[in-house]
């Protein structure tokens, strides 16, 4: 039992947030209602994405200045489950705006051409999708040394790519989504004090599941190869 | 294992009675929030222990692979 204690943090943090975000009180606000409290669920899973993508990141500069594999397995399995949270992000906001921004008189395909036009859903979308082919880049090269190479150098135009899909066109561009004239869930008119008290715990409690679940992947990986070489 | 099993199926038992009797009134309070609390609660526990799990079973063959080298 070496280091565990940020396992422990992470489950006190993910229980206080599931409780609290619950049963805090939380500002009273039209059409979002209650579910403003999806923002200790639904924004987390994208801020998780973000911090798992720029660990993957320096990973995988650490790769290319090194050349150590053990740079390119982490590399890796940061952005898988970088992935996961983001299409978990992407789910979780599709269940969001059907109840908050879809008009319930209107048809559900006019709703869909009305919400799928959004241009933070489209960057959204072309992030993970230029992440997916990170993977897909990934597998289909044999050699072990180029595959961590090809998808070290990627991985840095992939992150790059970030930028502007999620963070610069999506606040250029007319949206429904929040966050238009500052940073979404942490300008004063997001959020208030009271949110804050738990919307900061469960980012760090989110996060510190992804990266368990990257060091199970990771150790997975290392035995493997392990049990391969023998 | 078998010990650890049984023991977790008690404690889920205890957990039960405890909230039929004595938490009743309070968990049927407040529009039933409490329960959609409980049960996520109850969802989360379930997969960080099978985390701790999965965990706990790869230190294992860890342990082994080093043995073996």
């Amino acid at each position: 039992m070496k280091k565990q204690w940020w396992k422990i943090l992470c489950v006190l943090l993910l229980l206080y947030t599931i409780i609290g975000g619950f049963l805090l009180k939380v500002p009273e606000r039209e059409v979002i209602e209650e579910s403003i409290r999806n923002l200790y669920f639904h924004v987390c899973m994208w801020f998780s994405m973000m911090i798992l993508f720029t660990v993957s990141v320096v990973n995988a500069v650490k790769y290319l200045r090194t050349s150590d594999l053990k740079y390119d397995n982490l590399s890796r399995q940061y952005a898988v489950v970088g992935i996961v949270f983001g299409v978990l992000g992407y789910g979780t906001g599709m269940i969001w705006a059907s109840f908050t921004w879809a008009d319930p008189n209107n048809s559900a395909s006019a709703s869909f051409a009305s919400i799928a036009k959004d241009p933070k859903l489209i960057g959204a979308a072309i992030a993970l999708l230029v992440y997916f082919a990170y993977l897909v880049l990934r597998d289909s090269i044999e050699d072990l040394d180029k595959k961590a190479r090809i998808s070290s150098v990627y991985n840095i135009f992939a992150f790059a790519l970030l930028f502007p899909s999620i963070w610069i066109i999506p606040r250029i561009l007319e949206s429904l989504h929040p966050g238009g004239q500052g940073n979404p869930a942490l300008n004063p008119q997001d959020i208030d004090a009271r949110m804050r008290m738990v919307f900061y715990p469960a980012v760090l409690g989110w996060t510190l599941l992804g990266v368990w679940i990257t060091s199970l992947k990771v150790r997975i990986k290392n035995l493997k190869e392990k049990t391969f070489y023998k | 294992m078998i010990k650890r099993f049984i023991l977790s199926i008690l404690l889920l038992i205890c957990n039960y009675v405890l909230f039929a009797q004595s938490l009743d009134n309070s968990m049927r309070s407040n529009g039933k929030i409490y329960v959609v609390v409980a049960v996520l609660v109850a969802i989360f526990i379930g997969i960080i222990l099978y985390l701790i799990r999965l965990d706990r079973k790869i230190s294992k063959l860890e342990k082994e692979t080093k043995i073996n080298h």
